[in-house]
């Protein structure tokens, strides 16, 4: 592992905790730096048990408390635990299409969640259980449609996921147009972390660290995939297998984000380009890498599209493109030649 | 060593190879030779387990690739095949360490690295490691995929038009380093297009012609004017080169008239 990627990924762990920290302390109600972070450590210190050790004089309201503890934090949590899922799946995905234009909905995901989100609304059913059940139903049906006995061909899984994609969006445009209360589902499909919650932390928590770290065990075999599929093949990678095993998991951890947060855009897609730019195409460096820059990428989002208007929230996908394409843009100029393929 | 069997090969009802019957030895050099089309790439491709055959075995000192796991293949046979250009930007290092991909775990170990760092010296790529894939020449790129393949440590080496591509010193410095390499022990395999370099550098020739095996020898034996005239359907005289003391294959062309 090059040591220059290791450097990269402390500087970015750090960096997602400072950004957690000091989002958190964003917000519409006055609450100072110093004070967010003294009402963090005594809440965790009191979890822990370890209050008396620790000794904070409380200087803030109760009402404080419960903004910073009960709105802000989570929702913090939410907005890196959702960016690091699409930045991770994302990575994951272009490495093993070998195609830039990858991201973790690119074989249908977003289409599937939109669906059960339609539904859910026009049938007033769970929201977050039929997004997250839909989208992981689609990749399903995707993979079996490709499947050719034991062999998957990423152009047949590519295109049938195109056409797949389009057939269940027909469907949700269908339910939105005879829908009473078309808005709330097209707000969802914009993609918002206004509903988090301590509980969809917790529900999302487990599947996406497992989905992570399981897509990580792949990484080796990525790189050696990116010299072609069947050189891979004759150096010993089970190819089969290390597609089965990228798609389940891109597809849990991308829905169990979209699940709670809509269809945000964008992150899944540029981040890992970003990055490639940056550490190089190594994914023992390059998936780590996006998934904590994914994940400080979505939370100054999120505090951007919460902050900038005084009156309203704005769905987070709007200022994931908005500022992430520039800064994209700058860089492929910066650079001068092709950066992928 | 490696032994083909009975070997039949079909693309749903289109026979690719019928009946192949081929055996090696340790230390061998062996050509497959013929025209395009004839199926050269499909016994390479049968060879590894990219393709099942419809009938017939292959087998490694006397086990078949039936019952081989990916890996396990991986462990006696290295494949090289005709790598234009790599578009990722690895260093050549990296390349080289995917060669001990049927070994590693999870991590490389020291012996990984110093298995890496001999291969590339012997392939004299070695001022090349820190180097990024997408900045060699072919012929540097070549040498790179070899010393992939030398790290993988197998017991057969298998060529698939390693230098159809390179200019006349490459293909030399390429077919060198290989023959190096049978005569340390390894058996090697390889596709090869040109006549002369074959009857140079093989020890046994497999001449294949629409997937059945025609001749099978020494170059002497092999290469005859009437052999090659049938499978390459081109009338050519066969004489001795006696730079090289082997044999050469001369198209019988009508002289150009150049003004």
């Amino acid at each position: 592992m090059a040591r220059d990627g290791r450097a990269v990924m402390i500087l970015l762990s750090v960096l997602l905790v400072a950004m957690i920290a000091s989002n958190t302390a964003i917000g519409s109600s006055d609450i100072s730096p110093v004070d967010t972070v003294k009402i963090m450590v005594t809440a965790i210190t009191e979890k822990l048990m370890l209050g008396d050790i620790l000794h904070i004089e409380k200087v803030w309201s109760d009402s404080q408390d419960t903004i910073i503890m009960n709105i802000r934090l989570p929702r913090v949590l939410l907005g890196a635990l959702v960016g690091a899922a699409l930045a991770t799946a994302g990575c994951a995905m272009q490495g093993l299409l070998k195609n830039p234009m990858a991201d973790p909905y690119i074989i249908g995901m977003s289409s599937g969640a939109g669906l059960g989100a339609a539904l859910a609304f026009a049938l007033m059913l769970p929201l977050q259980l039929l997004a997250f059940v839909t989208a992981a139903g689609s990749i399903f049906i995707v993979y079996n449609i490709s499947r050719i006995g034991e062999r998957v061909p990423t152009e047949t899984l590519l295109l049938a996921g195109i056409a797949v994609g389009f057939f269940l969006s027909a469907i949700t445009s269908f339910i939105i147009f005879l829908s009473q209360s078309p808005h709330q589902i097209i707000y969802w499909l914009m993609g918002g972390l206004w509903t988090a919650s301590w509980d969809k932390v917790k529900i999302t928590f487990l599947m996406i660290l497992v989905g992570i770290f399981m897509l990580y065990r792949q990484s080796w075999n990525l790189n050696v995939m990116l010299l072609g599929e069947e050189q891979a093949q004759c150096m010993g990678v089970d190819i089969e297998k290390v597609k089965r095993s990228v798609l389940i998991f891109s597809s849990l951890v991308t829905a169990a984000a979209v699940s709670v947060s809509g269809i945000i855009g964008f992150v899944g897609l540029i981040i890992p380009h970003i990055m490639r730019i940056i550490v190089g195409p190594d994914h023992r460096i390059l998936l780590p890498t996006s998934t904590l820059m994914g994940a400080i990428f979505l939370v100054f989002s999120d505090t951007i599209a919460r902050t900038i208007l005084e009156s309203t929230d704005l769905p987070v996908g709007v200022v994931t493109a908005f500022f992430g394409a520039p800064f994209f843009i700058y860089l492929l100029r910066k650079r001068r030649k092709s950066i992928y393929a | 060593m490696l032994e083909i069997k009975d070997l039949n090969v079909s693309y749903g009802s289109r026979k690719i190879l019928e009946d192949i019957n081929i055996s090696t030895e340790k230390g061998e050099f062996l050509g497959i030779l013929g025209p395009n089309g004839s199926g050269k790439t499909t016994l390479v491709k049968a060879i590894t387990k990219v393709l099942k055959p419809e009938s017939g075995d292959i087998t490694f000192n006397g086990r078949s690739i039936k019952h081989m796991s990916g890996t396990e293949i991986a462990r006696h046979i290295a494949v090289v095949s005709q790598v234009i250009s790599i578009n990722f930007e690895f260093a050549v290092k990296d390349i080289v360490m995917m060669g001990r991909t049927p070994y590693i775990k999870s991590n490389e170990s020291p012996e990984d690295f110093d298995i890496v760092e001999d291969s590339m010296e012997k392939t004299k790529t070695d001022f090349l490691k820190d180097r990024l894939v997408t900045q060699l020449s072919g012929g540097e790129l070549q040498r790179v995929i070899i010393a992939r393949a030398l790290a993988q440590q197998t017991d057969i080496l298998l060529l698939d038009e390693p230098t159809s591509h390179l200019d006349i010193t490459n293909q030399i410095d390429i077919l060198n380093l290989v023959k190096d390499e049978s005569r340390k022990g390894k058996l090697v395999v390889a596709v090869v297009h040109d006549l002369n370099l074959a009857a140079y550098y093989c020890d046994k020739i497999a001449l294949i012609r629409d997937g059945k095996l025609i001749s099978l020898g020494t170059p002497a034996e092999v290469l005859t004017p009437e052999t090659i005239g049938k499978v390459y359907n081109l009338p050519v005289e066969v004489v001795t080169n006696e730079i090289t003391n082997s044999l050469y294959v001369i198209p019988k062309l009508e002289p150009l008239a150049h003004p």
